[in-house]
């Protein structure tokens, strides 16, 4: 137990230097932009109502939208800036940056306004009665008597802007979301709690500094504020040093990919030890959306990571046929590289399909084994599904194919959704038939006598940038086709099972062994 | 040194694109060194013709001139860096200390005079130790002392006056009256003051306008006021502290 304390403990240095920066940069953007607004707002009363109903509207956006709209809004721009030679990052930093900059504006701007506009009229009017210029009216007069107002808007931006921060991680930022998107998904509650603890404590630990400037301003005590400020900054320059000492190995940097389900986290790490010891840098993406994983690959904001033909052929390329194993494969890899969106360098060797899947009690009660079996008795049931599948093509393919009206749908993290099976919050599931809890929970699998579920053979894919580079799909062409299902399985089974849980780390160094004694 | 002479010609203010006029054709000189009192009941539009002066209000039509030069020859920061400007509500700046608010003028100018801090206060009647103390901490009266010692920081023939001692305790007015008017005398001041109170008037100004719905409906000294009336509305005005003075004789006499 200490051991894992001691692993999740480790983590928390670098994300918690780029949940600072973030955090940071973010709110001296939401600054720059809210504090000028805010006085022009406090002297234009349309200005006024405008900003602040914008800023509201902003605020009604679930961070986890802005962040994730964020993505298509930068390819749009991309595509409109790209005739002048710039290229806009659409992961990572910056809509990260942008998005909880836009998020901390609301909380100064209206502090900022309030303040300015609360000040006492007969103080404005001996201000302009001594003669101030505006300038001087707003720096000797206004900024004061409105700085403690603004600094309590600014503190409840940084508590905020570090809160959200955690949610960058879906868009390939990362943060001590990292942690708890990973612990969440492997359930590893010990990660999730040290992510956000270490999230909670840089909170109050940002928010008793502004408060000691804030008091500062307040009490007109020059020593507080500087030691307020200066801790600050020791705080971001501290967060700073790691990006600013040149790298160590100077090794290559390359960039694994992850979707947000445990085999992802543990094939990123069996491709990330692999390039690791072939001497390349390497950095995880990990969380990632299952449409933004591809667009980040396409992209070259990631270098390689692991998807299914089925999603690809479907979710990605459109198409709604399903050709054998081998056609589908090919007719990825054409695709890809027609389009210059990178390369598929091979199949790892086993499938990972949609597994419509039911206890054995409920399978024997109604007599199911296939899903023609399911249809008949379906509106009586309630499926439990992943956040996506209720959206997917392969969906609306399946339940096209078979005629399949449930009575009730409800989408869960994967994790969850087992758990829901089990407590019989659901009846049937749309399992993953690599998942190790469908042999460990004696489920049963529907079959497809029809094959509406195309193939999800797992792919591995490699950005533009790295598909001409010999030394780096050599070093990765060892895992084509070695991984069997059975492994993959038990490797999940590790990291999902409640008892004993190895990390996806552990688990991957397993899978390793196994596959290449 | 005498303050200068100020002088209206043809001044109008409307606040709604002129459908009615808080100030309407307003005419007059005010001559150099005299202390005017401005009376009228509220929305006379006193305070209106006051604020053309240092153009808190622009007039929508007709000159104002101090001097011989006419108020919009200068930029409105440096004319009123000229021109005191004390009012009811004092308007100290809450985060300055008391020598920080009567230093304002001079630093706004680029002029970091301390010095001048502890003559203006004696001025004003004021302990030198209040210096380093915030406004908040100082009484009505010792605030609007502040107030005046502020104003006349910036060297001004011209003290513009508005209601500056309406908050304050009967006491401390009349004090703070009479300390204002010897001052007035030594430094050879030009001061409007707009007043409501009618025997603060009398007692204080050489000279009394009497406004009524935007014109000047009076003009006299105050004893002429007082001895010949000076019409309905001024008449009115009058009649309030010269009942109140009756009265008061009678129950002297009843003792």
């Amino acid at each position: 137990m200490s051991e894992r304390l001691a692993d999740a403990i480790a983590q928390v240095p670098p994300l918690l230097a780029d949940h600072v920066l973030l955090s940071a940069a973010a709110l001296l953007l939401g600054l720059a932009v809210a504090l000028p607004l805010a006085v022009g707002a406090s002297r234009n009363h349309r200005l006024r109502q405008a900003a602040l109903g914008a800023a509201s509207l902003v605020q009604t956006i679930p961070g986890l939208a802005l962040l994730a709209l964020f993505y298509p809004l930068l390819l749009a721009l991309n595509g409109l800036v790209a005739p002048l030679g710039v290229a806009l990052p659409a992961l990572g930093f910056l809509p990260a940056l942008l998005a909880l900059a836009l998020y901390a504006v609301l909380p100064i701007l209206r502090n900022a306004v309030t303040g300015l506009v609360g000040i006492d009229p007969a103080i404005v009017e001996a201000a302009d009665g001594v003669g101030m210029t505006p300038r001087q009216k707003l720096r000797l007069v206004e900024v004061p008597l409105a700085a403690p107002v603004v600094m309590a808007g600014i503190r409840t931006a940084t508590v905020w802007t570090i809160g959200a921060a955690t949610l960058s991680t879906t868009v390939g930022q990362p943060s001590l979301g990292d942690m708890i998107f990973a612990g969440l998904q492997t359930q590893n509650w010990l990660l999730v709690l040290t992510g956000c603890v270490a999230a909670a404590g840089l909170a109050l630990i940002a928010d008793g500094l502004l408060g000691l400037v804030e008091a500062g301003i307040a009490q007109r005590r020059c020593g507080k504020i500087w030691a307020g400020l200066i801790a600050l900054l020791s705080g971001v320059t501290l967060a700073l040093a790691p990006a600013l000492l040149p790298a160590a190995r100077g090794g290559e940097v390359v960039t694994i990919g992850a979707k947000n389900f445990s085999e992802q986290y543990i094939l990123a790490r069996l491709i990330g030890d692999r390039l690791e010891a072939a001497g390349y840098d390497i950095r995880y993406r990990e969380g990632l959306g299952s449409t933004v994983a591809f667009e980040a690959l396409a992209g070259s904001d990631i270098d390689i990571y692991v998807d299914y033909t089925g999603t690809l052929w479907t979710s990605v390329m459109q198409r709604a046929d399903t050709p054998p194993r081998e056609e589908m494969i090919a007719g990825i890899d054409r695709w890809m590289r027609e389009r210059g969106r990178g390369r598929l360098l091979g199949p790892l060797g086993f499938e990972n399909t949609y597994a419509f899947a039911a206890t054995a009690g409920t399978a024997r009660r109604n007599g199911l084994v296939s899903l023609d079996d399911l249809a008949r008795v379906a509106p009586r049931l309630t499926l439990g599904s992943d956040v996506e599948f209720l959206n997917r093509p392969e969906w609306a393919a399946v339940r096209d194919t078979y005629g399949l009206r449930f009575a009730d749908a409800q989408s869960y993290q994967p994790t969850f959704m087992y758990r829901a099976l089990e407590t019989g919050r659901a009846d049937v599931i749309t399992a993953f038939s690599s998942d190790g809890r469908i042999a460990a929970n004696d489920l049963r699998v529907l079959a497809d006598p029809r094959g509406a579920i195309p193939n999800y053979d797992a792919v591995l894919l490699v950005s533009p940038g790295r598909a001409g580079d010999a030394r780096f799909t050599a070093t990765l062409e060892p895992l084509i086709g070695v991984i069997p299902v059975e492994a993959m399985r038990e490797a999940n089974y590790m990291v999902d099972r409640d008892t004993g849980k190895a990390s996806p780390a552990e688990a991957a160094r397993w899978l390793a062994s196994e596959i290449d004694p | 040194m005498i303050g200068p002479e100020v002088r209206f010609e043809g001044v109008s203010k409307s606040f709604d694109g002129g459908a009615s006029f808080a100030v309407e054709a307003v005419d007059l000189t005010i001559a150099g060194g005299s202390f005017v009192a401005l009376v009228g009941e509220s929305g006379s539009g006193k305070s209106t013709l006051l604020k053309t002066i240092n153009r808190l209000v622009e007039p929508s039509a007709g000159r104002v001139y101090v001097g011989s030069d006419p108020v919009t020859a200068k930029r409105p920061h440096e004319l009123r860096r000229h021109i005191g400007y004390v009012f009811q509500n004092i308007g100290l700046f809450p985060h300055m200390s008391v020598a920080e608010n009567v230093g304002i003028i001079p630093r706004l100018g680029g002029n970091e005079n301390n010095a001048r801090t502890a003559g203006l206060l004696d001025l004003v009647g004021l302990p030198h130790d209040l210096a380093a103390r915030l406004p908040g901490e100082l009484s009505g009266g010792q605030q609007q002392r502040v107030g005046v010692a502020r104003a006349l920081a910036g060297e001004p023939g011209l003290m513009l006056m508005d209601e500056p001692f309406g908050a304050l305790d009967p006491v401390t007015r009349d004090q703070l009256g009479e300390a204002y008017r010897k001052l007035h005398d030594r430094l050879g001041l030009t001061t409007i003051m707009v007043t409501h109170d009618m025997a603060e008037a009398l007692l204080l100004a050489d000279r009394i306008l009497v406004m009524s719905e935007g014109r000047i409906v009076a003009d006299g000294t105050p004893q002429a006021m007082l001895a010949q009336g000076g019409g309905e509305e001024a008449d009115a005005l009058i009649a309030v502290p010269k009942r109140q003075m009756a009265k008061l004789r009678k129950l002297e006499r009843e003792q």
